[in-house]
């Protein structure tokens, strides 16, 4: 139960991108087409997880028993940045489908701040989830890290969407590209804020 | 370039936010009142011009195959000086902006100037690039937050204008897209009218 509460509050209610603005570089970036935006999603999904996960281990078994919490800004981009190229060459070696499918996007992804974020957010904030103030345990900050993931795909499709049939409508020049991206985006937030107080 | 148009360059030509569109993410999460819209830019300029500074000093000897994961790990020790000093003087200003100061390793600018600039030019004038630039990010992000505080709180830098409450979805999550982006309408106007 406490799961579904999880991945229903991090996906609609909080969502990463429309909710807590992490990660709207690739939002903007690459939400040109569904195809794009999917791909893009599926990268994130997978990275942000395993990112998650190390970074957790990290964490508690490394910079708190030695007492260097301070460190944790240059240690989690560090350990991110070295996942992200690990990810890739396995990928490469045992599933050269999926790499093809994700491939493009795996660099990207070091940069893509919902990543570092989500990190940071599962061991140093406190979730109210099923119950009082808690910190998360590993696996549900895996859940968490997933699931807001997901939402972040959810988010980047939606837009891709709208964004493709906005390249046919009839924009005024001055809200070309950019402008009319981020007024629709809002729009989306707003229909998203809908979701508050599910959970 | 003269010494002076590198530092007003980031203000109106090579606006970051505005015109290069980056740095998104602080640009819409922080800027929910002037003043922390303010603190935000204050923070990236520190960060922007002390990383300048080091990436300048050490590009030459950095060998190109590296040279981003060590931008990278320098930038991220400047944002952990960052963290420790406001931790310690502005306490709660760091309580609000919260997991963005740590995310300014990642915010796009700092490594863009790293790369763009401050590894191909002079300390002297990377550190002015690097408060020009970090100036341009702070003035958007004043902007962006007094405009959703006003309209969000009826108030400017805390200062409340009238009895109102204003409209609360201007300080929430929607606020920030459609705010940044009738501002983005409002400067493509204006460009178009220069030229």
């Amino acid at each position: 139960m406490e799961y579904i509460l999880i991945i229903i509050s991090a996906v609609f209610v909080n969502n990463i991108l429309l909710a807590q603005f992490l990660g709207t570089c690739p939002f903007l970036g690459v939400s040109n087409k569904v195809s794009t935006a999917a791909g893009m999603s599926g990268a994130v999904i997978f990275v942000m997880a395993i990112a998650t996960l190390v970074t957790y281990l990290f964490q508690y078994y490394v910079l708190i028993p030695l007492g260097i919490e301070f460190m944790q800004t240059v240690a989690f981009i560090l350990v991110i940045a070295g996942l992200v190229q690990m990810v890739e060459i396995i990928l490469k070696k045992i599933s050269p489908a999926l790499y093809q499918a994700l491939g493009i996007f795996l660099p990207l992804i070091t940069t893509n701040c919902a990543v570092l974020g989500v990190a940071i957010l599962v061991v140093s904030k406190e979730f109210a989830i099923g119950g009082d103030p808690h910190m998360l345990n590993m696996a549900q900050s895996v859940v968490y890290a997933a699931a807001s993931a997901l939402g972040f795909g959810v988010a980047m499709v939606l837009f891709a969407g709208i964004r493709e049939q906005l390249d046919l409508a009839n924009v005024p020049k001055a809200f070309k590209g950019t402008p009319i991206a981020l007024i629709t985006a809002g729009i989306l937030a707003l229909s998203f804020m809908g979701f508050a107080g599910l959970v | 370039m003269s010494k002076l148009s590198l530092l007003t360059k980031g203000i109106i030509k090579e606006n970051p936010t505005f015109v290069l569109v980056l740095g998104m993410c602080p640009t819409l999460g922080t800027t929910t009142s002037a003043f922390n819209g303010f603190g935000m830019g204050l923070a990236t300029l520190f960060v922007l011009t002390l990383s300048n500074v080091l990436i300048s000093l050490v590009a030459k000897q950095v060998p190109d195959k590296v040279r981003i994961p060590v931008y990278i790990v320098l930038i991220a020790a400047v944002v952990t000086v960052l963290q420790l000093l406001m931790q310690a003087f502005t306490p709660a200003l760091y309580a609000t902006l919260g997991i963005f100061i740590p995310l300014i390793v990642v915010n796009c600018i700092v490594l863009g100037r790293a790369e763009a600039y401050a590894s191909k030019n002079s300390v002297i004038d990377s550190t002015m690039d690097g408060i020009g630039i970090g100036l341009g990010f702070t003035l958007s992000l004043t902007v962006v937050g007094t405009i959703r505080e006003l309209l969000g709180s009826a108030s400017i830098f805390g200062i409340k204008l009238m009895d109102a409450d204003g409209m609360l979805v201007f300080v929430l999550a929607p606020g920030a897209f459609i705010v940044l982006g009738y501002i983005m309408v409002l400067f493509n106007k204006l460009k178009s009218r220069i030229s």
